[in-house]
């Protein structure tokens, strides 16, 4: 697991439940005292250890936790990022899940070690589209139900996420989109601070 | 049956979805069209049955060369927009029938200007224009240069913590000031018999002077080496200035024993160092104290003393050794002695 992702997770901890806690998570999940390095792969216990620690040190059951996770990654307004690297999948809702099966592909061209599993998304008639990984990861589609509802608020676009159990066991992503023009979306410039 | 199909007929709003910054040229040289973005790009509507040479200023190939606008066709070009922000446009052209061309534009690596510059959108590059993944590549590259800089800092940060904490002297693997501090302080809770002898070389900043900084830094690792040569694992070695030591000799409770050590010091030590095929000579000037000479010894009173003494050293000629006269009750009366091998220090080569 690369560290980047680790930290992105301690911060959201430091932001929502303040920096005691966020240490606390950090010393019973074992995280290196002298930070975790971002651009270091770690072992795969690592970010478990995070998420198991925060769901004992905060008493939040870890579905919750980690689409809280999800939303704090894309909506915060200090930390732009990756809001913007999202929005770049397209100029409205709909066309972002239609590209969403290329965001490992594209997020492998800016960052090699970041190693997203597949993504598919099936469209089943009606509004409704079912996301899925491959191979099944059910924690980062809590994740992604996380950043999906804050994107659609960006977009403007009413929808509603559910993870749901698939039929053949794996689970998935239920997203109804209820109105892909709800609201007005926030601005976005293809470049940084030319709107 | 391929030679019967007609080629393809597109009508302007079809090729404008196609290419939208492309530009329709008539056989006269004025624009006739203009994709959707390129329009807006030209700014306002009065491009139209202009000459393209007053919209674009053609920079490769030079305007004039070859057969006018019929030899641009084939040709790769270079354009820029002749009105502010004087964008620069990738070209490639094609005849277009009636002696016209189509030209079609691409924004290069300058597309992040251009964006910013023109207020441009997803929805002005053709959905199989990889501007949009290059947009991408450049913002996310700027999002990694930022963690990078701040892994950078995390790292420099560790490392002057390190550097803060580290006991070793870099130049010569000596201890630095630090250790010996702290190495004093254990021999003096110990209470054991220990000397204290301090070193500063002679000549050294001819050295420097004379043959370069890196022939100094060879003397001092020297020096390192000559002072290891005549210590014992239990005893303390270490560099506390510029050409400045320090050497803890555990267990050395008599004047002829430190004295005897101090005086194989200075012979090592006025060996001639050869550097780069020149020598280099130094010698040492040494003053030490014995702690068992001391009722109640403190650490800053031992390097004092010892100091003094070494400079009572340097007052007596250099290359020699020299004992502390504190306290004055026991050491009176007592004769310094130069030390023997290295008497009179000649001066470095050069």
């Amino acid at each position: 697991m690369l560290g980047l992702v680790i930290r992105a997770f301690q911060r959201f901890i430091e932001d929502t439940y303040g920096a005691a806690a966020a240490a606390a998570v950090a010393q019973r999940a074992g995280l290196p005292v002298a930070g975790v390095e971002a651009m270091r792969i770690h072992q795969a216990g690592l970010a478990e250890a995070a998420i198991a620690a925060a769901e004992a040190v905060l008493g939040r059951p870890r579905a919750g936790l980690l689409e809280d996770f999800g939303t704090h990654l894309v909506s915060r307004p200090d930390r732009p990022a990756l809001r913007r690297l999202l929005r770049f999948g397209g100029a409205g809702f709909r066309d972002f899940l239609a590209s969403i099966e290329d965001l490992p592909g594209r997020a492998r061209l800016a960052l090699p070690e970041l190693a997203l599993p597949q993504l598919e998304l099936e469209d089943r008639g009606g509004g409704r589209l079912t996301l899925s990984c491959r191979p099944p990861a059910p924690d980062l589609l809590h994740v992604a139900a996380g950043i999906l509802r804050a994107l659609a608020d960006d977009y403007g676009a009413l929808v509603v996420v559910e993870p749901e159990a698939a039929a053949d066991g794996g689970p998935v992503l239920a997203i109804d989109l209820l109105d892909a023009r709800f609201a007005a979306a926030r601005p976005f410039a293809l470049v940084a601070g030319a709107s | 049956m391929t030679g019967a199909l007609p080629g393809p007929a597109l009508d302007p709003a079809a090729l404008g979805r196609l290419l939208p910054l492309h530009l329709w040229l008539a056989a006269d040289g004025t624009v006739a069209g203009a994709g959707p973005t390129l329009a807006r790009m030209l700014g306002g509507g009065d491009w139209r049955d202009r000459p393209f040479a007053e919209l674009f200023e053609l920079r490769h190939p030079r305007p004039g060369t070859a057969g006018g606008l019929a030899g641009l066709a084939g040709a790769r070009l270079h354009l820029v927009l002749r009105r502010p922000p004087h964008t620069g446009f990738k070209g490639f052209a094609v005849p277009a029938g009636a002696g016209g061309l189509v030209v079609n534009l691409g924004l290069g690596a300058g597309v992040i200007e251009a964006v910013r510059e023109h207020r441009l959108t997803e929805r002005d590059f053709a959905p199989t224009d990889h501007a949009i993944e290059l947009l991408y590549l450049a913002e996310a590259k700027s999002v990694i240069q930022a963690v990078l800089r701040d892994v950078n800092g995390q790292l420099e940060a560790a490392r002057s913590a390190a550097e803060e904490q580290a006991l070793t002297d870099n130049l010569t693997g000596l201890r630095n000031r630090r250790a010996l501090d702290a190495a004093l302080a254990r021999a003096l809770a110990a209470g054991v018999p220990f000397a204290v002898v301090r070193l500063d070389l002679d000549w050294f900043k001819a050295v420097n002077d004379n043959l370069g900084h890196a022939a100094g830094d060879a003397v001092l690792q020297a020096m390192a080496r000559a002072l290891g040569a005549e210590t014992r694992a239990a005893d303390t070695v270490a560099r506390v200035g510029g050409d400045e030591f320090v050497v803890l000799l555990a267990g050395v409770a008599m004047a002829a024993e430190a004295e005897a050590i101090g005086e194989r010091m200075l012979t090592r030590i006025a060996a001639p160092v050869i550097w780069e095929g020149r020598e280099a000579r130094v010698s040492a000037s040494v003053g030490y104290v014995l702690s068992r000479d001391y009722p109640r010894p403190d650490a800053d009173r031992l390097l004092g003393d010892a100091d003094e003494a070494l400079y009572a050293s340097k007052r007596a000629g250099r290359g020699r050794i020299m004992p502390g006269r504190a306290p004055a009750a026991l050491r009176a009366g007592r004769p310094s002695r130069p030390a023997a091998a290295a008497a009179a220090a000649p001066p470095p080569a050069e």
